[in-house]
């Protein structure tokens, strides 16, 4: 209950910080519309179904982007996290890129994907790809010793020590990684949207 | 030719300078059915010793025969104790003490069985359903030691299973380990820093010493039955161990046994 009059407060607080803004500040309704005016377009725009069509093409870019990524940064982390004299050699990289905002790549991506669908996939991949892989690695690396051992000694062998070790073992730092790559992958949808896309949340309808 | 045989063993961990000598030209060998300890202070080389007869780790010089065969891996007819319990903690206590038998390719049913028969062993039939995390560490250690029964191994290896216990609690399992081991004709090297510990557990208490890890002495334990740990035969051990580690006055009276 409280938590509610929390929101409704808030919401309360925006509205009218917005709506000073836009009387004290007396800029071109255009470029800053008031809260009733934004409504009517939120209005118009659902009535349009485009909002709608808006969602769902967002999403489902998202959900692609996404899955395609973690899945492919989760089965990367393992192996590399396994074999760690491989990953002595790509971390150094992986440390490189990592930091690069995803919109940095965005002219490396329109050269090699053109613009349209693509652009907004792809940076969904990459800023969902990065935290994935290192939480991933990470978690199979400080997989504690006495859990292999105990499977060894239980004369457990691949694939059961994948499955019965491995998996369950680094489960909760790869969810943490999971959830923390929606957030960033979230964040960059509507930037990527905003090259070419002809449809999406970050596409501007005028 | 004993059960166990340890034969000259020589294990080095690279040093600063020098490669630093972890066991000297250990011998040893045990009978089977013995339950033997190593006792000597932090360093000395127990871990490494028992890591090495236990297949886990690699002699640099000298062998390991158990039943006349040379250890190179562990074995599921071997198992080991770890003192951090090594349970998997996605797993309930009862799931954990079936974890050997999967690999035996046993089916569920007969593994529920064996599980439930060594969970009332060690009294944790009612925690079945529990993870790990919900119970004590003597609980735990417990958990730990129906799994490794489970299997029904010749050998067990424990690494100062008691050691993060306290001391009621470490005494109560000293006493059950002692019994469900003699009762089943295990054969145990059980490492340990705690004196009064190898002398209610061991047949025979093997002294070691660092610097480089050595044996110093081993020392016969004929106490009969359930140790009291306050009997003067006991006492009369602890006295003499003491003095090998040098840790009495030197005036003292001096006790052979
Ligand atoms: N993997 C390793 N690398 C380098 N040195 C090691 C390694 N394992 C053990 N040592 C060294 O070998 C010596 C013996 O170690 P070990 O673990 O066998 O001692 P311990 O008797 O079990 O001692 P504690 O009672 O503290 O467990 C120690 O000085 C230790 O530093
Ligand atoms: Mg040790």
């Amino acid at each position: 209950m409280k938590k509610i009059i929390h929101i409704l407060g808030a919401a309360l607080l925006l509205l009218i910080s917005w709506q000073a803004l836009v009387l004290l500040g007396g800029w071109n309704e255009a470029l800053l519309p008031s809260p009733a005016r934004t409504a009517a377009g939120f209005n118009e725009l659902l009535a349009d179904g485009i909002l709608v069509a808006d969602i769902q093409s967002s999403l489902s870019r998202f959900a692609l982007g996404y899955l395609s990524s973690v899945l492919l940064a989760i089965a990367l982390g393992l192996i590399l996290g396994w074999y760690q004299q491989i990953w002595a050699f790509l971390n150094p990289i992986a440390q490189v890129l990592r930091p690069i905002s995803p919109m940095a790549w965005l002219p490396f991506i329109v050269l090699f994907f053109g613009i349209g669908e693509m652009p907004a996939l792809v940076i969904i991949f990459i800023a969902a790809f990065f935290p994935v892989l290192l939480a991933t690695v990470a978690a199979v690396r400080n997989i504690s010793p006495v859990y292999l051992k105990v499977a060894r000694n239980f004369g457990i062998r691949q694939p059961a020590i994948l499955t019965k070790i491995v998996l369950p073992a680094v489960f909760p730092s790869i969810a943490t990684g999971l959830h923390l790559a929606l957030g960033t992958a979230w964040v960059f949808l509507v930037a990527g949207e905003m090259v070419g896309a002809q449809s999406g949340l970050g596409f501007p309808h005028h | 030719m004993s059960y166990i045989e340890i034969h000259d063993a020589v294990r080095e961990f690279p040093g600063k300078d020098a490669p630093f000598r972890a066991l000297d030209h250990v011998n040893l060998t045990i009978e089977r059915g013995e339950f033997i300890c190593l006792l000597g202070p932090s360093g000395c080389g127990k871990s490494t010793l028992l890591n090495a007869v236990a297949g886990f780790d690699q002699l640099d010089e000298g062998s390991i025969r158990i039943a006349g065969q040379p250890v190179t891996q562990p074995s599921l007819k071997h198992v080991t104790i770890f003192q951090n319990y090594g349970l998997l903690p996605w797993r309930t206590v009862a799931k954990n003490v079936e974890l050997g038998l999967e690999s035996m390719g046993m089916p569920p049913a007969e593994r529920q069985q064996i599980a439930e028969k060594y969970l009332e062993l060690v009294g944790l039939a009612d925690f079945r359903h529990r993870h790990p995390a919900e119970l004590s560490g003597g609980m735990q250690q417990r958990v730990a030691i129906a799994r490794a029964l489970a299997v029904d191994p010749d050998i067990l290896f424990m690494d100062e299973p008691f050691a993060a216990l306290d001391a009621l609690t470490r005494m109560k399992l000293q006493d059950e380990i002692s019994s469900i081991c003699r009762e089943q004709h295990k054969t145990i090297l059980f490492v340990t820093h705690d004196i009064d510990e190898s002398i209610v557990l061991a047949d025979r208490v093997v002294i070691m010493t660092p610097n480089p890890g050595r044996i110093k002495t081993i020392v016969r334990v004929d106490l009969a039955g359930r140790r009291d740990r306050t009997s003067p035969d006991f006492l009369h051990i602890r006295d003499h161990i003491f003095t090998e580690f040098a840790m009495k006055p030197a005036d003292q009276t001096e006790y052979y046994i």
